[in-house]
């Protein structure tokens, strides 16, 4: 079997007597279309910092494509390719749409550090970015502020962001969190056409969105991995059910 | 508007309006109009140039510092120094020394204190400059001391323009095009990727890492070069009036621009001629006049715009505008 | 000088320092509100005291109590009405009507009083020297360091045995989490506010022989101020403590020995705690 894109080797974490992620043994193949699910407070969100670098761990390797990227920091793991998405969104928020995705393609482009040259001038990042606020629906609101939108939009323009950095590998923390099912779809949509080269990793609690994105599912429970596999694997684990899916599946 | 006009928005931006020309066309105006003021006039535009390097780091790098005036010293004392005790007093390859020191200053004060955050660094910015200050001080053999170094000579700018210390005549206009060259590489670096990207860190520095973007080296990067232009202002300031004090590096300067700038509207260009001009004018002549209803005046201004208008004049025109034109 | 006498002397600076400043500490630790007019309340209870004794024959720690509950009641009344307003602004507005507000406040006393320095006479047994045994020394400097070794018990005993000093360290380490637990944070900020401004007020009083008494004392002093809240750890009794006398003592020893830009080690000390705590010394790190 060819190495993982991403693995973890028993990564944990603690702030002081707290442990909140416990000796995480992780793998992700390339291409992969992964769900992380659990129950609030089990860890999901930490996971993701750690794998992005925003958390230093207490212990434990960061394995991404082969290199140790435990001791790098997070603006170094993003130009090999880890992107990610905020819970709660972490947009430039005096700044139009089509502003903050020029922005996130300017840093992918290297473009970002000129300093005598007109950002206007860059046709390549301007013509990304256009490409990118259509493929999420934001066309019409492109020239508003961002604490103009709706909540849901925003994350829309959450997710423009991380896609702008072409990452191999993408995590989503909590996508659809917030957007009214109405618009939902346009989410699964842009998710669904994601190239089959970038690995995916979802954090969800949209059970719907789960099991029609996800190929892999891993269940966290309290700082640990407690079940691993395919959907349908998951749906029939009766200790996966009691813990956390409850009657989410009985539809 | 549109994606495309959204797009096409951005993509001009940066193209000089005409109106642009208004600031200088009114520079050379004044040059005509008040022969008698060109002291004053120079002081302004010198005190524009230091501002304007303050919008860099305030207004769109987002950083809040106390102690500008250090790299404003550093270059005043570089061109003062140099002339007094090393006989190099040809102003331009002053302005060029002073530029430099400044900003290798602002380089390695900028490396070691932007770790910081908040209160810190407030206090480092702060304390950096006091203690450029307290080190003019103590080697008061090089740099005067407390009394300064009064009676410095220039040779003339570019050798054919001398220094005319009754009407500031050819200081003016020196100002006048330091001010402009200074004002040109500004404008080209805000509206430069590089530029974008600094507000990018002013409005949200956790994202901008997790945008891959070097956000400390970056915010080192803009801080030595506002400090270089600060340090050219400097300079200015003392080749044009032909002294330097321990003033250059004080809380009053570093305080007085500050307040210049967020009372003409900081991120925004041209909040530094606005605010110079008016809070000069005004200065002028109110406070000799009556000095303590001019810092009543000024405290409750200050409290005002704190509490309602934080985006200065400046700022206010643009919501008057917007309110104007419907939406 | 010799080193008893310098250490005293630095002692009872720093003692000043400390009464000052703890209230602007616990302010800024409580609600991360950057005050710099901090100082203006250190200068109005020096003029309360000064001019209560002058005008109204008031003994002088009846003129302290005077000050402090006069200036209290005046930061009650500005917190409530300008402060309040500004909490969650950013820290560049705080930093802008601070300064506007310090502003006012020397132009106002410039009126009302007069630009010149103004004397507070102590009373007969603070003058002179005490015998100490080992070594006689001012009376006033001893008493200065008392005092502040008294306030310094107070707030500790007040900090750990009432429960307003609980909930108010709770708050200073997490606000949010305070808040949850019901506590009044609205009503624990004005308390801290009235009770840290007349603290300063009564710093002014205590203090004026040592620091002077004119309209430019906000500003003169608010870079020392601003150094001993941040190298002592916001909102940390102990750690503002620890800093004021510090800097007390090496300020003191500065100018005997350096008065020329001595002051150059106080900023460099500062910034290298600064530096490698920037949560200040007794500071818990973020």
């Amino acid at each position: 079997m060819s190495a993982p894109l991403l693995e973890t080797q028993g990564l944990q974490k603690s702030f002081g007597a707290l442990q909140v992620a416990r000796a995480i043994d992780f793998r992700l193949e390339a291409g992969a279309r992964h769900a992380l699910i659990g129950p609030n407070g089990a860890g999901k969100t930490t996971l993701v910092n750690l794998l992005t670098g925003a958390l230093a761990p207490s212990g434990g390797r960061v394995l991404f494509d082969g290199a140790d990227v435990t001791r790098l920091a997070q603006a170094k793991r993003v130009k090999r390719g880890i992107a990610r998405t905020f819970q709660i969104n972490q947009l430039f928020r005096g700044l139009s749409v089509f502003e903050n995705v020029c922005l996130a393609v300017a840093e992918r482009l290297g473009a970002g550090g000129t300093m005598l040259a007109a950002a206007g001038r860059r046709a390549e990042v301007i013509a990304e970015a256009t490409r990118l606020v259509e493929l999420l629906r934001l066309g019409a609101d492109a020239g508003r502020r961002i604490d103009e939108l709706p909540y849901g939009r925003q994350r829309l323009v959450e997710i423009a962001l991380a896609l702008g950095l072409e990452p191999r590998l993408l995590l989503l923390d909590e996508p659809a969190a917030g957007i009214p099912s109405a618009e939902s779809h346009i989410l699964l949509e842009a998710i669904a056409a994601l190239p089959r080269g970038i690995a995916v990793l979802i954090i969800e609690h949209d059970m719907d969105l789960v099991f029609r994105f996800a190929e892999r599912i891993t269940v966290m429970v309290s700082g640990a991995i407690y079940a691993e596999g395919t959907p349908a694997e998951i749906a029939a684990n009766r200790d996966v059910r009691a813990v956390y899916l409850g009657g989410a599946l009985d539809a | 508007m549109s994606l495309h006009e959204a797009a096409r928005e951005y993509a001009t931006r940066h193209r000089v309006r005409a109106w642009e020309a208004l600031p200088w066309l009114a520079g050379l105006a004044a040059f005509f109009l008040f022969p008698n003021y060109l002291a004053f006039g120079t002081q302004v535009l010198v005190t524009i140039l230091f501002a304007l390097s303050l919008d860099l780091v305030l207004g769109y790098a987002g950083i809040v510092t106390l102690g500008h005036a250090a790299f404003f010293g550093a270059g005043a004392y570089t061109a003062a120094m140099l002339a007094a005790h090393a006989g190099w007093n040809e102003p331009l390859s002053g302005l060029a020394a002073a530029a430099l020191v400044a900003g290798a200053v602002g380089f390695a004060s900028g490396w070691v204190v932007l770790r910081a955050q908040g209160l810190a660094l407030l206090m480092l910015t702060l304390c950096t400059m006091a203690l450029l200050e307290q080190a003019a001080n103590m080697g008061a053999a090089w740099t005067g001391g407390f009394d300064g170094m009064p009676g410095l000579a220039f040779r003339p700018i570019a050798g054919l323009f001398e220094f005319d210390v009754l009407y500031f005549r050819s200081q003016y206009l020196y100002a006048l095009a330091v001010l402009f060259a200074g004002f040109v590489a500004v404008r080209l670096l805000v509206y430069s990727p590089f530029g974008r990207s600094l507000t990018g860190i002013r409005e949200n520095v956790l994202r901008m890492h997790a945008l891959g973007a070097p956000v400390r080296a970056r915010q080192v990067r803009v801080y030595a070069f506002s400090a270089a232009l600060a340090g050219v202002a400097g300079a200015v300031f003392v080749q044009a009036n032909g002294y330097v004090n321990l003033a250059v590096l004080g809380l009053e300067r570093a305080a007085g621009v500050l307040i210049i700038l967020i009372l003409g509207g900081y991120g925004r260009l041209y909040g530094a001629f606005v605010g110079a001009l008016v809070y000069m004018l005004l200065e002028h002549s109110l406070s000799k006049a009556y000095p303590t209803a001019w810092q009543l005046g000024l405290g409750l201004t200050l409290m005002l715009v704190a509490l309602y208008a934080r985006n200065g004049i400046l700022g206010l025109a643009a919501a008057l505008r917007s309110r104007w034109s419907g939406r | 000088m010799d080193l008893a006498s310098i250490l005293l002397g630095g002692l009872a600076s720093g003692m000043v320092l400390f009464v000052v400043s703890v209230g602007l500490s616990v302010t800024m630790g409580l609600m991360g509100f950057v005050n710099l007019a901090h100082g203006g309340f250190a200068m109005l209870g020096g003029y309360a005291v000064a001019l209560a004794m002058r005008h109204w024959g008031m003994p002088f720690f009846a003129a302290l109590a005077l000050a402090f509950a006069a200036v209290a009641a005046l930061g009650v009344l500005l917190e409530r009405t300008l402060y309040a307003r500004l909490y969650r602004a950013s820290e560049l507005d705080q930093v802008l009507f601070t300064i506007g507000l310090a502003l006012v406040m020397i132009a106002g006393v410039t009126l009302a009083v007069g630009p010149e320095s103004q004397s507070i006479a102590l009373p007969a047994w603070l003058r002179g020297q005490t015998d100490l045994g080992f070594l006689r020394y001012r009376s006033y400097s001893l008493a200065l360091i008392a005092a502040g070794a008294l306030l310094m018990l107070a707030l500790w005993l007040g900090f750990e045995r009432t429960r307003a000093g609980a909930q108010i360290r709770a708050a200073v380490d997490n606000r949010r989490m305070a808040e949850s637990l019901g506590v009044d944070v609205r009503r624990l900020f004005t308390l801290v506010f009235a009770l840290g401004s007349g603290l300063a007020a009564v710093g002014g009083g205590l203090g004026a022989e040592i620091l002077g008494l004119d309209p430019q004392y906000p500003l003169r002093y608010l870079a020392y101020f601003l150094i001993v809240v941040a190298v002592g750890g916001l909102g940390r009794v102990s750690g503002v403590f620890a800093a004021a006398l510090v800097i007390g003592v090496l300020d003191f020893v500065l100018k005997v020995e350096f008065p020329k830009g001595g002051a150059i080690f106080i900023y460099a000390l500062a910034m290298i705690i600064l530096l490698a705590r920037p949560q200040g010394l007794a500071g818990k790190r973020a």
